[in-house]
């Protein structure tokens, strides 16, 4: 079975913890272990912060949209901002690497997403906005419960 | 969403204890809050306490990194104790172990750094 929402809200930082909330919330239906839920809200909290403050500079008129598609037992999850977008999406992927040392930046945003998720996409280009797709699997040999 | 951080200075060391979730909205308090302690030149060190750390994500990494780097100009330590599995995770992840000691408890932690408790 299929099973989708979508939200989309200003960019501003109290959405981070809201966006990773309610994809929590959503995502709880597939039973995910506390393990799968950390990951995937961690993956959550990293791809908004970017739009929030590398895609819109923190200015709130922007919209960050974030949709979420179960089907058996795989999260999909869209990130999208039509904000001012990545040139080099290869050198924004490499560990370390972040355009904003001056906000404490760690650039270790897409090493994590990598890392937590099977399968990353991201789609940019200058000016053009981003869009970033993770996908993850979780695991099915799980306790049944009824 | 509530956060907190609470700072005691024990001689040479800040105790920096977090509360709730750390992320890119949360990061300026604990910014906010150690550098202004940090102000005081008799600290040389940090004992970051991560009981109460409920998320992290890597606006956390960058925080702390920049106060071991405030701490390195003085040629002190940044010590973090009590982690979860999950900040673990993250911090090795970052290679944060390269450069702050891992130890269990806030005490221990203390003694570790020469302050009695
Ligand atoms: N949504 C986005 N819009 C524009 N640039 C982005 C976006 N997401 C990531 N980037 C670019 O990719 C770099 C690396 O991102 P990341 O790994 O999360 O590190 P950090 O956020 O710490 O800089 C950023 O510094 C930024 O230049
Ligand atoms: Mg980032």
């Amino acid at each position: 079975m299929k099973n989708e929402m979508q939200i989309q809200f200003s960019a501003l930082s109290q959405n981070e913890s809201f966006a990773r909330v309610s994809v929590g919330a959503f995502i709880a239906q597939l039973d995910p272990t506390m393990d799968e839920l950390t990951e995937i809200k961690t993956v959550v909290s990293e791809a908004v912060t970017n739009a929030i403050i590398h895609g819109y500079n923190e200015n709130p008129a922007g919209t960050v949209q974030l949709i979420v598609v179960l089907e058996d037992d795989t999260v999909a999850i869209t990130i999208r901002d039509d904000g001012k977008g990545i040139g080099d999406v290869e050198q924004a992927r490499e560990p370390l690497y972040t355009s904003k040392p001056e906000l404490e930046r760690s650039g270790m945003g897409f090493t994590i997403i990598e890392n937590f998720m099977d399968e990353l996409t991201i789609t940019s280009g200058d000016q053009k906005g981003t869009t970033v797709y993770v996908k993850k699997q979780l695991s099915k040999n799980k306790v049944v419960s009824h | 969403m509530s956060f907190h951080v609470e700072t005691e200075q024990k001689n040479s060391v800040l105790c920096v204890r977090l509360q709730g979730e750390l992320d890119h909205h949360t990061a300026s308090a604990v910014r906010d809050k150690v550098d202004e302690a940090l102000a005081n030149p008799q600290i040389k060190h940090i004992l970051l306490n991560a009981e109460g750390l409920t998320f992290m994500d890597s606006s956390g990494i960058g925080v702390i990194l920049g106060r071991y780097k405030k701490l390195q100009a003085r040629g002190g330590e940044l010590v973090i104790c009590t982690v979860s599995s999950s900040v673990y995770r993250l911090l090795e992840m970052a290679g944060l172990f390269k450069v702050l000691r891992l130890e269990e408890g806030e005490d221990h932690a203390l003694r570790t750094l020469g302050e009695a408790v």
